[in-house]
C-alpha cells in the first residue's frame, strides 16, 4: 500500500497540521514538562518548600545552591516555584474541564432547541454571569473560607455559562447552514445533527476559548492568592509568593520575578498550545 | 426590535430577583452567627440577643427577606460593620474612581485590541500579524498584579515619571488603566483576528472582491460587520473580567475604588458591604449583557429573535 492510499482520518489530519506548527509543538512539550514537574515535584526539590529556612542567606540572589535565590524568610525559591506548579496546574485544568463539558452541552441544547429550554438555560447563565468570575470566587471564599479547592469550584462554576453562551451563539448560526438542513432532511435524529454536525463546527471556538480559560483560570487562582483569599502562606502558591514579595520589591526583586515568570510561562504555554490546536482543528483554516 | 428590548427588560426581573435572593442568603451561608459577627468577639450573650432583634435576625426567613427587599427598594443597604456608616454612602464615595478606571481601560483596550486584530488578519502571516499576536499572547499570559507591580517598579520607582498610588490626577490613571486593560486588549486582538480570518475566507467576500470593490471597502463593509458578531459577545464577557480585574488592580495601586472596598470588606468580614457590592456589580453586569444582546441583533439581522 502506498502512502497516498492511506485513509486520512480526522485525527491523522489533525496530527499532520499540528506538527507543522513549531511554536505550538514547543508549547506542548513545555506543558508536558510542566506536568512532569508538578507530578514529580516532591522528589525533585532540593529543599523543603515550606519548612526549610536558611537564615544566613535572607533575600540572597540566585546562586548554585539556590538556583532562584532565597526569599525574605530564608526559603529556597526554586523549591517553592516547583511545588507551586502542582497547585496552579490543578486549578487551571480542573476548573476549565468541568466548565467546558457542562457549558458546551447546555449551549448546544439551548441553541438547537431554543424555546423554553433555551430561556431557562440562558436565565441560569445570566444569573451566573451576573457575578463576574473574581467576584463569585471572592463570594465563595468569603463564605467557605480561603482554600484552593473552593477557588477551583468557583472558577469552574463561572466557566459554565461563558461556554454555554459561546456555544449557543455558534449553534444558532450553524443551525441555519445548508449542510445542517440537508442532514435533517435525510431524517437524521437530533442527537446526530447536534453531536456529529453542529458540535464539530463549534469545536474550534470551544478550544480557543477553553485554552484562554485555562490561562485566565490559572491567573484568577493566582490573583485570589495574591489578595490573600486563595492559598494561604506558607503554601508555595505563585500568587501568594508574589504578594509576600511585594514588601521587598526594591531590595530583592528576584523574589517576585521567579514566581511571576512561572505564571507567565505556564499561561503562555497553554495559550500557544491552544492556538496551535485551533489552527489544526479548524477545517476552514488551511495554512499553505 | 423594540418589542424584543421590552421583553428582555422584563426578562431581567426574574434574574435580578434570583440575584437578590442569593445575596440575601449570603449572610445565612456565612459560617457562624451573623449577630455575633456584628457584635464582635468580646460581646456577651445579652448584647448579641439585642443585636439579633435589632437586625431582625430572630424573624422567620421569609419575613427577613421581605424586610430586606423593602429596605432595598428604599435604597437602604444596611450599615457597614466597620465604619457604622450606611453602605450606600460607602459605595457612593468609591463609585466614581472605579467607573472611570473601568471606562478608560475598556476604551483603549477595545480600540487598540480590535485595531491589532484587524491588522493581523489583513496582513495574515506577515510581520504585522507576528508582532501583533506576540504582543497579544504575552498580554493575556501576564497576570495583572505582576504587570502592575512591574510597571510601578519601572515608571514610578525607578524613572519617577508617574505617581505610584492614589487617584488624584489624570497621571494617576495611566498605570492602573494600562494594567487593567492589557489583558482585555490582548483578548480582543486575538478574538477579532480569529473571527476576521474566518469571515475573510467566506464566499461573499470573494464575490465582493470579484466584482471589483477596493480592498478597503471589502474589509470595512463586508468583512468587519460579519466578523464583529462573536467579537461583541466577547466584549460583553470581557466587561465582567474588567470588573473582577479592577479588584486586583485597585489593590496593587491602592486605588480608592469599589474593588479595594470589597477586598477590605472580605478581609474584615464586613458582610453588609460585601452584599451591597455584589448586588451592585451584578446589576451593572446584567445591564451590560442586555446591551450586548441588543447590539448582537443590530449587527446581524439574520439572527431572528422569535
Amino acid at each position: 500500500m502506498t502512502k497516498s492510499d492511506r485513509v486520512r482520518t480526522p485525527w491523522a489530519e489533525f496530527a499532520r497540521k499540528f506538527k507543522k506548527q513549531h511554536l505550538a509543538m514547543i508549547a506542548a512539550a513545555f506543558v508536558v514538562f510542566l506536568i512532569g514537574c508538578a507530578v514529580f515535584a516532591p522528589w525533585l526539590v532540593p529543599f523543603d518548600a515550606e519548612d526549610y529556612f536558611d537564615y544566613d542567606a535572607l533575600n540572597a540572589p540566585p546562586s548554585l545552591t539556590h538556583l532562584f535565590g532565597v526569599d525574605a524568610l530564608g526559603r529556597d525559591i526554586f523549591s517553592r516555584v516547583l511545588m507551586g506548579a502542582r497547585i496552579s496546574l490543578a486549578a487551571g485544568l480542573l476548573s476549565v474541564a468541568i466548565g467546558a463539558v457542562i457549558g458546551t452541552f447546555m449551549g448546544l441544547m439551548a441553541g438547537y432547541y431554543q424555546g423554553w429550554w433555551d430561556r431557562v438555560t440562558m436565565r441560569i447563565s445570566d444569573v451566573l454571569l451576573a457575578f463576574p468570575g473574581m467576584l463569585l470566587a471572592i463570594g465563595v471564599v468569603a463564605i467557605l473560607g480561603s482554600s484552593m479547592v473552593n477557588v477551583i469550584v468557583a472558577v469552574a462554576v463561572f466557566s459554565v455559562p461563558a461556554f454555554a453562551r459561546l456555544v449557543r451563539g455558534n449553534t444558532l448560526s450553524l443551525k441555519q447552514m445548508t449542510y445542517v438542513e440537508a442532514v435533517k432532511s435525510l431524517g437524521a435524529p437530533d442527537s446526530t445533527v447536534i453531536f456529529r454536525h453542529i458540535l464539530p463546527g463549534t469545536i474550534s471556538s470551544i478550544v480557543v476559548y477553553g485554552t484562554m480559560r485555562i490561562g485566565t483560570s490559572i491567573i484568577t487562582a493566582a490573583s485570589l492568592s495574591f489578595l490573600g483569599m486563595g492559598a494561604r502562606p506558607p503554601t508555595p502558591e505563585w500568587g501568594a509568593m508574589l504578594n509576600e514579595a511585594r514588601s521587598d520589591m526594591v531590595v530583592a526583586p528576584h523574589v517576585a520575578i521567579f514566581p511571576a515568570l512561572a505564571i507567565f510561562l505556564t499561561v503562555l504555554a497553554f495559550n500557544l498550545l491552544g492556538d496551535g490546536l485551533r489552527d489544526a482543528l479548524d477545517p476552514k483554516i488551511d495554512r499553505k | 426590535m423594540v418589542s424584543y428590548l421590552v421583553r428582555r427588560l422584563l426578562g431581567m426581573i426574574p434574574t435580578l430577583l434570583i440575584v437578590v435572593v442569593i445575596v440575601f442568603l449570603f449572610v445565612h451561608m456565612l459560617p457562624g452567627d451573623p449577630a455575633r459577627l456584628v457584635a464582635g468577639q468580646d460581646a456577651d450573650q445579652q448584647t448579641i440577643n439585642l443585636i439579633r432583634k435589632d437586625l431582625g435576625l430572630d424573624l422567620p426567613l421569609y419575613k427577613q427577606f421581605l424586610r430586606y427587599c423593602t429596605d432595598l427598594v428604599q435604597g437602604d443597604l444596611g450599615k457597614s460593620l466597620r465604619t457604622k456608616r450606611p453602605v450606600t454612602l460607602e459605595i457612593a464615595e468609591r463609585f466614581n474612581p472605579t467607573l472611570w478606571l473601568t471606562i478608560s481601560s475598556m476604551l483603549w483596550s477595545v480600540v487598540i485590541g480590535m485595531g491589532i486584530g484587524v491588522c493581523s488578519a489583513v496582513w495574515r502571516n506577515k510581520w504585522p500579524d507576528r508582532l501583533g499576536m506576540t504582543l497579544a499572547v504575552s498580554g493575556i499570559s501576564f497576570p495583572a498584579f505582576a504587570l502592575g507591580m512591574m510597571l510601578m517598579q519601572i515608571f514610578s520607582v525607578k524613572l519617577g515619571w508617574l505617581p505610584t498610588v492614589g487617584a488624584d490626577s489624570w497621571k494617576h490613571f495611566i498605570l492602573p488603566s494600562i494594567t487593567l486593560g492589557a489583558a482585555v486588549a490582548a483578548v480582543m486582538a486575538r478574538f477579532t483576528r480569529a473571527s476576521f480570518v474566518e469571515v475573510i475566507q467566506e464566499d461573499f467576500v470573494r464575490t465582493a472582491r470579484a466584482k471589483g470593490l477596493s480592498e478597503s471597502i471589502v474589509i470595512a463593509k463586508h468583512t468587519l460587520r460579519n466578523a464583529l458578531i462573536p467579537v461583541v459577545t466577547m466584549m460583553g464577557l470581557q466587561f465582567g473580567f474588567l470588573l473582577g480585574g479592577s479588584i486586583v488592580v485597585e489593590t496593587v495601586f491602592n486605588w480608592p475604588g469599589l474593588g479595594r472596598l470589597l477586598v477590605d470588606a472580605v478581609n474584615q468580614r464586613d458582610y453588609p458591604v460585601i452584599q451591597g457590592l455584589v448586588l451592585l456589580f451584578s446589576f451593572e453586569f446584567i445591564l451590560i449583557n442586555l446591551l450586548v444582546d441588543v447590539l448582537y441583533g443590530a449587527i446581524n439581522p439574520s439572527i431572528r429573535y422569535k
